[in-house]
């Protein structure tokens, strides 16, 4: 048997040193990403045993591989910024607030959950504090964020950062396309995170683009381009750091592109199989999650003790979190009001038949 | 005071709206110094500076960016060219505005003003009547103003409401349509959501909207002539539907004829005649009828944009075919 060799990624280079300055990384936040990234990991594996079980139903969208990147964004936000995730940003959505029980609420379609088994997985968010609730059709939240980002311009709030983040696929749509145009013209504090895991869903990127590297699409668009290192979480948090500080200090938007592979299919009910064994073996295919550790144990910012003890701390969460929620109402079509509008009540309604 | 057009009615009513609320803004293509393709934001750019603003030609991130502010709290109005571009931003419109309450119990009030319908030598892409297709999406109100006061009074309605709104101006009444005088605030004569009924008649009922509501008026002039007298609903909204105005005036007369200027298939008449057929059927004296436009795209000339549209002498004769069933 020949071995086969890795391909090469397409649509990244390497780093060149010419490229944006990057942020310090602190022990502090780099400690809480990488409990975050734990979190994620733990919580995930939990959902797919859930989904295994036909506990859940639809379908169960995982970030393993994913968690450095997803962090690196969610961790580096604060209150009043606006964010709004995509699919594989569970550990993003932890580092920003979102809950471990929120999530289990949201997947088992629990009733007391922030969507209220109105929408599920991954669709889920609290818009009114910041949190957007994405929808399916992809590069839509970048206009979104835009939106927001414009209110607090029309407010006067300054300092304010808005962020969303995307796969290489999604770069693909017009809505993408619009949105960073959009952001570009307006100067707004927005950043972009797009993840090149060399992938969507089974499409490879040679069917998906031609550019030979998708950040020179920042150049396109006047925005400013930052690459990181996808499955390296200090590289990360100093990337998407030094591109959430330029941001905050208004210089406009800010486009990151990183390289990295999703360590599991699109959805639990993909094995991923069209992704080739060699990629998997390459750089890329490392997981950031034992990298992260390898790292900050590396430079004594956590000891391995520490880490197990955290792994431990976790999984007792996640596990009776799941139970509390398995135990939760579900929702009762007959209590549900079956209204979509805001502001028509049900005398309207019933009046008009809408 | 001279006259008020349907268009300066919508001016106004945008320039009220800027004024009274901060959080009012509208945004879209060349609506800023130019003034709008239509000039319904004229001058409003120069009197309110920084909330009047131009757009890229990009309808997807415009309504997108409208619901991201809507979300943050402001009323914005987005302003589509023409009703027919607002398919480029439909997904936005669609998937995110008209979800995005019942999904998360955030509001999402945005307006998108749509002008709409036809006039002579507008052709297949700057004549369409899209509101069928928004009233079928549940969260999302759709006005269909048919006279100078309503462009008034139900855009500050729609700035005011909770829920996207899509607010389908008529191309064709900017200009026609004068007024000496606006009401002072919205709701004065008929609550949101209420149809009007424009002419009391007693031997059959048209229901129209829009631009159809006054060549239902004329053929309703006309039919005095052979000595009948027919009533004509204006829906004004049509979603919310009023089907009980609908219904009241079906019980008097007896006869429907539902009208639209869109096509037939799946649109705002055929849902007028299911909801009579289902909740009145017994009110009928005949079957029910309905009168669209012809089932091709929207022509360019003038000669057969006439003919593709209902227009009074085919709502007459629609209504003659009727009254003697």
């Amino acid at each position: 048997m020949t071995k086969a060799k890795a391909p090469e990624p397409k649509g990244s280079r390497k780093k060149s040193s010419e490229e944006c300055q990057a942020g310090d990384v602190s022990k502090e936040v780099a400690r809480r990403a990488y409990r975050s990234m734990l979190e994620a990991r733990l919580l995930e594996e939990k959902l797919a045993a859930l989904y295994r079980s036909g506990k859940i139903v639809g379908g169960v969208f995982l970030g393993r591989g994913q968690e450095a990147l997803s962090v690196a964004l969610g961790v580096q936000l604060r209150r009043g910024d606006i964010y709004a995730p995509l699919i594989r940003d569970q550990a993003g959505r932890l580092a920003f607030g979102d809950t471990i029980l929120d999530t289990l609420r949201t997947y088992l379609g629990s009733s007391l959950g922030s969507m209220r088994g109105r929408d599920g997985n991954i669709h889920r968010g609290r818009p009114s504090e910041g949190y957007h609730a994405m929808i399916s059709h992809l590069g839509a939240m970048v206009s979104t964020v835009c939106g927001s980002l414009m209110a607090k311009r029309f407010r006067g709030e300054k300092g304010t950062v808005g962020a969303t983040c995307i796969g290489e696929g999604g770069t693909s749509t017009g809505s993408f396309h619009e949105g960073i145009n959009l952001a570009a013209v307006e100067k707004l504090p927005l950043v972009v995170v797009v993840a090149n895991n060399q992938y969507s869903y089974s499409t490879p990127n040679d069917r998906q683009f031609a550019c030979s590297d998708l950040l020179s699409k920042a150049a396109g668009y006047g925005v400013v381009g930052r690459r990181a290192i996808g499955n390296d979480l200090i590289d990360c948090l100093a990337v998407i750091g030094g591109a959430v500080a330029a941001a905050r200090r208004d210089e406009g938007p800010q486009l990151v592109v990183a390289d990295l592979l999703r360590l599991v299919g699109h959805g639990e009910h993909d094995d991923a199989s069209y992704i080739p064994d060699a990629l998997k073996k390459s750089p890329l295919g490392r997981d950031c999650l034992e990298l992260a550790r390898q790292a900050l144990v590396d430079k004594g910012w956590l000891t391995l003790d520490e880490a197990s003890s955290w792994q431990e701390a976790v999984e007792k969460e996640v596990e009776e979190t799941s139970s509390k929620v398995l135990r939760e109402p579900v929702p009762d079509p007959t209590e549900e009001d079956w209204n979509a509008f805001a502001s028509l009540g049900r005398s309207l309604q019933q009046g008009a038949n809408q | 005071m001279s006259a008020i057009t349907y268009l300066e009615a919508i001016r106004l009513a945008q320039q009220r709206a800027l004024k009274e609320d901060h959080s009012v803004f509208i945004y879209g293509q060349d609506i800023g110094g130019f003034g709008g393709a239509f000039k319904a934001t004229k001058n409003l750019a120069k009197e309110f500076p920084g909330r009047v603003l131009d757009a890229p030609i990009s309808e997807d991130a415009m309504v997108g960016l409208a619901i991201g502010a809507a979300i943050e709290g402001m009323r914005p109005i987005v302003e589509m060219q023409f009703a027919d571009f607002s398919t480029c931003g439909f997904n936005q419109i669609v998937n995110q505005a008209a979800t995005l309450h019942y999904r998360t119990g955030t509001p999402c009030p945005i307006v998108v003003r749509l002008p709409s319908g036809g006039t002579p030598g507008s052709g297949p892409f700057h004549s369409q009547s899209m509101e069928a297709i928004y009233a079928h999406y549940p969260g999302l109100v759709v006005m269909t103003p048919a006279t100078v006061e309503d462009a008034y009074t139900m855009l500050l309605e729609a700035i005011a409401l909770d829920d996207p709104v899509i607010f389908c101006e008529h191309k064709f009444l900017y200009y026609h349509l004068k007024a000496d005088k606006l009401p002072k605030f919205p709701g004065e004569e008929l609550p949101f959501g209420k149809a009007r009924i424009t002419r009391p008649g007693r031997d059959a009922t048209v229901v129209a909207y829009a631009a159809m509501v006054h060549e239902a008026l004329a053929a309703a002039e006309e039919l005095t002539h052979d000595g009948y007298d027919i009533e004509v609903v204006d829906l004004r909204t049509v979603r919310p539907i009023d089907t009980d105005t609908i219904l009241a005036s079906v019980a008097r007369t007896g006869r429907l004829l539902a009208v639209g200027e869109a096509w037939p298939w799946g649109g705002v008449a055929a849902e007028v005649i299911a909801r009579v057929a289902t909740e009145g059927f017994g009110l009928l004296d005949a079957p029910p009828q309905r009168l669209n436009a012809k089932e091709t795209p929207v022509p360019y000339h003038p000669a057969l944009w006439g003919t593709h549209r209902p227009t009074a002498p085919l709502i007459a004769n629609s209504l003659r075919q009727l009254l003697e069933l």
